[in-house]
């Protein structure tokens, strides 16, 4: 298959590996920013063909891990509501809120539909004028134009019935928070292909030049990933801090201008709290006024809910890169993807799920 | 009056959707709960169905129950999949299929064309495998109480003598053949169900595998185990074999074939297709020296022309499966815990 079969290669992930093997590398920190890259590289093991030197580091990009509490709390309150079907996102489902999850309220009688697109939540708007159908969106830049859109289309064709529960963030400003962060030391980052997909190139460019950082924006193939480590180990040797996109079938330096132009007619920049990380300044996205008759926190009674994160869950430091999957006690014991203690052991994204349905062979006892 | 409860207390309160993916949960369900409480022999081996002695004859006995939504999909339908499922069933223990019960719970409203329709294509399935429905039951429930139909099929079959297939009877160096491409019936059901158009169909490969067993037997001696990759994909059937026979197993990503469209559909959705349903396609454990005459001989039969052999029993790894990946690295391909559910970007 085109674009695909050609980035899994095993001819040219050997030759890759043999280039990354031949330079002298230091021991250098390089950050996968995007979750899905994270599962790329344990799903084909590939540190098993990696110098020792090179250290990856998992980044935040995991949308459904970084969604507060507090948010998925808000999610559960409204999908026990009467008459309401609540649509989100499969991924979401799983995640546990202080209580509860979203598939348990639904097992518990809840209305709760997974939905592939938001015009899924649209069109069972139509279809169920008696209900009031609300939609959970999540994501960073990548889901929020189809967001954006389904708010769009509902004042275009005049539903009374259609909610967004907005809890959309934006990946530069959480690279920046790392960045100006002491905890860690970062040589390189692997920027996230599908973000700069929509956003382009230029955030990468001026984030390289202010923290004198290589950043590769990178796809999600072995090849991609492969190439990206080489390019961004390269700099580091050189002493270069470029933004260089190997991503080039898919990322351009503009990116996806309509898709901006519908995200920010719809929302607005706004500071958001991050699950694990804390509030990032202008980090989120939030629905103009305009549209708040589409906003779910502004038409719904939500029941007031303590949130409470579980104090062993270690999620924070992981979205940071400060600590792997496995440096936490709970790990496969106490937080498994059947009981999950925090959100990266649920999410497709999230690096403890990586790490626990990827397992290295050299684990096995 | 013994006051011990024979149900063990279980982590979740309530059963989830989960409990029926396949996957870990699925296991550990029927462990905790059915084979600890209906606690025999010949539960407790796990097979497909159950075989056994009455009066001299070997016999097999399995059941299935199908609740498939959509009940119609591109390349078959809830009915012909009731019967194919459970001669498939029987046909994995090396029985030859002979009788089959259907019972239907139908939702009040049922439409009756499509519940003849349904029964019609049971009929055609059934003559197929050449084996009758001699038995049956029929329960309606009030509107709302179920989705449309459900049914369940039991079948029965009897096993030649010389036929023993059992995890317990895999050995070291045993090839691990599969029969075609993987995940066609999953993604069909799926994208059928979801409304989700792609370029071209993808059809499920509902099929009776009776006929190739019966080939495949009198191929080779040495088969040790035969498993249809339903529920849970080639993933969970493999996992089930490893850890019940005590065997480690490698396989290697790059055999196992994918219809260009269902690769596509799964890379879209970020669905793992060693995790999906298949209907129509079996696994073989078989000695060295016959998986190739075993290979070429299932070539020639229709539903297995794109049999591959994609791995092996090693005396390492024991009660595992891990997968040579496409780059040549090693990982361990366990079960799946949770049900899979689509990506969001």
């Amino acid at each position: 298959m085109k674009f695909l079969d050609e980035y899994r290669d095993a001819e040219k992930v050997k030759i890759l590996v043999d280039q990354i093997q031949s330079l002298n590398i230091p021991p250098i920190n390089i950050m996968e920013v995007c979750g899905s890259q994270t599962h790329t590289i344990l799903k084909y093991n590939l540190e098993e063909l990696l110098p020792a030197n090179i250290n990856l580091i998992h980044g935040p990009g995991c949308p459904v891990c970084v969604t507060p509490i507090g948010m998925i709390d808000k999610a559960i309150s409204l999908a026990q509501k009467k008459d309401v079907i609540f649509t989100s996102y499969g991924d979401m489902l799983r995640i546990p809120g202080s209580k509860n999850s979203l598939m348990k309220v639904k097992a518990s009688g809840a209305d709760v539909r997974m939905i592939y697109s938001p015009l899924d939540a649209i069109r069972l708007a139509k279809e169920n004028p008696d209900k009031k159908i609300i939609f959970f969106a999540i994501g960073f830049e990548t889901t929020a134009p189809a967001n954006a859109a389904s708010i769009l289309t509902a004042k275009k064709t005049k539903l009374t019935n259609f909610f967004v529960l907005s809890s959309q963030v934006l990946i530069p400003p959480a690279v920046q928070s790392l960045l100006d962060s002491d905890l860690i030391k970062l040589n390189a980052l692997l920027a996230p292909g599908h973000v700069c997909t929509v956003t382009g190139t230029k955030w990468c460019g001026e984030i390289s030049n202010h923290y004198k950082i290589p950043i590769t924006v990178t796809g999600f193939e072995p090849v991609d990933i492969l190439e990206g480590i080489l390019i961004s180990a390269k700099q580091i040797l050189s002493n270069e801090h470029d933004t260089v996109n190997q991503y080039k079938r898919v990322v351009t330096k503009d990116g996806n201008l309509k898709a901006q132009e519908t995200i920010y007619s719809v929302f607005e920049i706004c500071h958001r709290n991050w699950r694990g990380l804390g509030e990032i300044k202008n980090s989120g996205l939030r629905i103009r006024n305009e549209f708040s008759h589409f906003d779910a926190e502004k038409n719904f009674e939500i029941n007031s809910v303590t949130t409470n994160e579980d104090e062993r869950c270690i999620a924070g430091e992981i979205l940071q890169g400060l600590k792997k999957p496995n440096d936490c006690k709970l790990f496969s014991k106490d937080c498994t993807p059947t009981k999950p203690v925090g959100a990266p052991m649920v999410s497709s994204e999230g690096a403890c799920a990586a790490y626990f349905n990827y397992r290295k062979v050299n684990e096995l006892v | 009056m013994n006051m011990d409860c024979p149900i063990p207390e279980n982590e979740f309160e309530k059963i989830l959707l989960a409990h029926g993916s396949g996957g870990s949960l699925t296991g550990k369900l029927i462990q905790d709960i059915f084979i600890k409480s209906f606690n025999n022999d010949l539960l407790a081996k796990e097979h497909d169905g159950a075989v056994f002695n009455i009066d001299g004859k070997k016999l097999a006995f399995t059941t299935d129950s199908f609740v498939v939504n959509p009940i119609f999909f591109p390349g078959g339908n809830i009915g012909e999949l009731a019967v194919y499922g459970t001669v498939n069933d029987l046909a994995m223990c090396g029985a030859k299929p002979l009788y089959l019960s259907a019972s239907f719970i139908i939702e009040e409203g049922f439409e009756m064309e499509t519940l003849q329709q349904i029964v019609a294509s049971m009929k055609t399935a059934a003559d197929k495998c050449n084996v009758q429905i001699i038995t049956g039951d029929t329960k309606v429930v009030e509107k709302g109480k179920g989705d449309k139909i459900f049914i369940n099929t039991s079948g029965i079959g009897i096993v030649p003598d010389e036929v023993d297939l059992s995890p317990s009877n895999v050995k070291e160096g045993d090839k691990i053949i599969l029969s075609g491409t993987i995940a066609d019936h999953g993604i069909a059901v799926l994208s059928a169900r979801e409304n989700l158009a792609f370029q071209s169909e993808i059809k499920s490969d509902t099929a009776p595998l009776n006929d190739l067993v019966e080939v495949m037997l009198k191929v080779s001696k040495n088969i040790h185990v035969l498993r249809d990759p339903t529920r849970g994909g080639l993933a969970a059937s493999l996992n089930e074999i490893a850890s019940k026979a005590a065997a480690g197993i490698i396989i290697h990503q790059d055999k196992i074939k994918l219809k260009n469209e269902v690769k596509a559909a799964c890379e879209l959705l970020g669905l793992d297709p060693l995790y999906i349903a298949n209907e129509g396609k079996l696994i073989c454990f078989v000695t060295p020296d016959d998986a190739e005459k075993l290979l070429i001989e299932m070539r020639k039969n229709s539903l297995a022309k794109n049999s591959e052999i994609i791995g092996e029993v090693v005396n390492e790894y024991k009660g595992k499966v891990v997968l040579k990946t496409l780059i040549g690295t090693k990982r361990i391909l366990d079960l799946h815990t949770v049900e899979q559910l689509p990506r969001i970007c």
